[in-house]
């Protein structure tokens, strides 16, 4: 598979680009809040799918590697926290972290072997897994109540203050998926993150730089599995409910469809994807039976004009510029 | 022949083998390369060179045993092999095009996090035009800027052997005697070589030894004066 990751690696510094994807997330943010708890429902999705999203952007946009499994550690995330606070009396954001590390422990466990293919071969390797734990979800009812699913998961809290109001949770999930992406960024920014550029540009070539591609790609592999648990983990908490539909193929192509919309390898890619694919539905619903056709319309609209994507589209503007500060 | 500079040459090969499948590409093959020497491997299309190179970097499995400064490095994986001083320059450059210039050096110096700067340095005063070139991708260089990049990126990780698979393809007689007057530079300066090259009268003029290949076999390995007394060599390479 070939990769379509930017691989260039964004220059740190706080500048327009930065500031202003955080502005429009709060300004959205900050509609929502305004508006009914249906919209701020939407929202929420959309900023756990950024939160997913920014975990898949690292492993297939940095590293340029294919996965199509990563709803398996979403599901991990999802009935973890569901089972511990349900059935055990877990504190939320604990049983968050505590998923968080069972997936990672699983990454590891299913990276190893995995990860010595490559193209084609990992992608379907990797959407075995999805499918593999998404019949796990069905089959082993005892454990995940099968078909049924888990219902009456308590909101994200600490220490028994739970946050009542889908609007209180709308906040959380805000500034979760906005600490999610500028962690992604700063890792992106280290050595640790060019090391991840030189696999996606060229494999060989790392390995003959003295880069160990083997062990990189399955870090980056872990930290996908950590935010792709803490999206799955965040959903229960949003909902309170989940079953195996929540976790299947759809959210492999829905956020393969945020990813390449927003702008794979793009630090704002994710979170541009995540709105977009979450709120159109909802803004062309007076279309009625038109609906899908303008959404679908709108996307293929995207994806031609826009082949790298809606943050590549800043990429765009500051190349042009260059050459007209250079001329002054 | 005698091992150049020292008792324990830079690099020594012995009874290096591949195979594609059935198919033996690369037959036992022993070689070295002294310290501070610049060696070449001349040899028609299809004769094994490159698998040579990508069987010494373990790019592509291969038996026999490779020592380094006389350390058994046979066992050890590519990227273990930048970390012993050996670093390759691949065929096609292997450059990351969509990165600029200062991301494909700062990459270059990935083993070396503290002394990217100076480094840097150094190779830009090798490379005086990357540093014209610096925010530019480096898919946007011209292809000597691009093979002098690939050049300057290795550099970054302060090889001591510095491996080069066909440096001068694809480029004009110009640029590639201005990157092959470079490796001189290089080789000057300490490096030790060892260059796969197509336009064989530029290598020769830069080595000290050339191992002839042919066939997946060297079959001849000579002081680069001796070329012309090999009438048939000579024939072939130097006209």
């Amino acid at each position: 598979m070939t990769s379509h990751a930017i691989t260039s690696i964004d220059p740190p510094g706080i500048r327009w680009q930065t500031i202003l994807p955080v502005v429009a997330v709060l300004v959205l943010a900050g509609l929502g809040l305004l508006s009914s708890d249906y919209i701020v429902t939407v929202l929420g999705f959309a900023f756990i799918y950024t939160v997913f999203c920014t975990g898949l952007n690292f492993f297939m946009g940095y590293t340029g590697q294919a996965s199509f499994g990563q709803s398996a550690f979403a599901a991990i995330g999802g009935y973890g926290s569901a089972i511990l606070c349900t059935d055990y009396g877990w504190e939320p954001l604990l049983a968050l972290v505590a998923t968080m590390a069972i997936s990672g422990v699983a990454a590891v466990i299913v990276g190893y072997p995995t990860l010595r293919l490559r193209g084609h071969y990992l992608a379907m390797a990797t959407f075995a897994l999805g499918l593999i734990v998404y019949e796990i979800t069905i089959e082993w009812t005892s454990l995940t109540q099968g078909y049924m699913g888990y219902s009456g998961v308590p909101p994200l809290g600490l220490a028994g203050y739970e946050l009542d109001s889908v609007k209180q949770q709308l906040i959380v999930l805000v500034v979760l998926a906005l600490f999610g992406v500028v962690v992604a960024s700063r890792l992106r920014q280290s050595r640790f993150g060019r090391a991840l550029a030189s696999i996606a540009g060229s494999e060989q070539a790392a390995l003959a730089l003295g880069v160990n591609i083997a062990r990189y790609k399955l870090i980056a592999f872990v930290i996908a599995a950590l935010y792709a648990s803490a999206a799955g983990s965040l959903f229960a908490h949003f909902i309170g409910f989940i079953s195996p539909e929540v976790f299947g193929t759809t959210m492999v192509v829905q956020s393969f469809a945020m990813l390449y919309l927003g702008g794979i390898g793009t630090m704002w890619g994710p979170v541009l994807g995540a709105a977009i694919v979450s709120v159109l539905p909802e803004a062309l619903r007076g279309l009625n039976e038109m609906q899908d056709i303008a959404y679908t319309a709108i996307l293929i609209f995207i994806l031609i004009f826009a082949p790298r994507g809606l943050a590549g589209l800043a990429g765009l503007f500051r190349r042009r510029r260059r050459p007209l500060q250079e001329v002054a | 022949m005698q091992v150049t500079k020292g008792d324990v040459p830079l690099l020594e090969v012995r009874d290096i083998s591949a195979s594609y499948g059935h198919v033996q590409a690369l037959k036992p093959t022993s070689l070295h390369v002294g310290e501070g020497e610049l060696v070449t491997i001349l040899g028609p299309n299809g004769a094994g060179k490159t698998t040579l190179m990508r069987a010494l970097t373990r790019l592509t499995a291969s038996k026999g045993q490779i020592l380094f400064r006389g350390d058994d490095i046979s066992g050890l994986p590519t990227h273990k092999l930048a970390r012993c001083g050996i670093v390759m320059v691949q065929e096609g450059r292997g450059l990351f095009p969509q990165m600029t210039v200062r991301e494909n050096l700062t990459i270059g110096g990935y083993l070396h996090p503290a002394t990217v700067d100076t480094q840097m340095t150094t190779v830009l005063e090798l490379f005086p035009r990357l540093k014209e070139r610096l925010s530019q991708v480096a898919g946007s260089l011209s292809g000597g800027e691009q093979q002098m990049l690939a050049i300057g990126r290795a550099l970054m990780a302060k090889p001591q052997l510095l491996m080069l698979d066909e440096p001068s393809l694809g480029l004009a007689p110009r640029a590639a005697a201005e990157i092959l007057g470079t490796l001189s530079e290089l080789n000057r300066r300490g490096i030790g070589i060892l260059l796969v090259e197509q336009k064989a009268p530029l290598a020769l003029k830069l080595a000290q030894r050339v191992y002839v290949i042919s066939l997946g076999k060297i079959v001849a390995e000579l002081k680069t004066d001796e070329i012309k007394s090999h009438h048939d060599l000579a024939r072939y390479y130097l006209h």
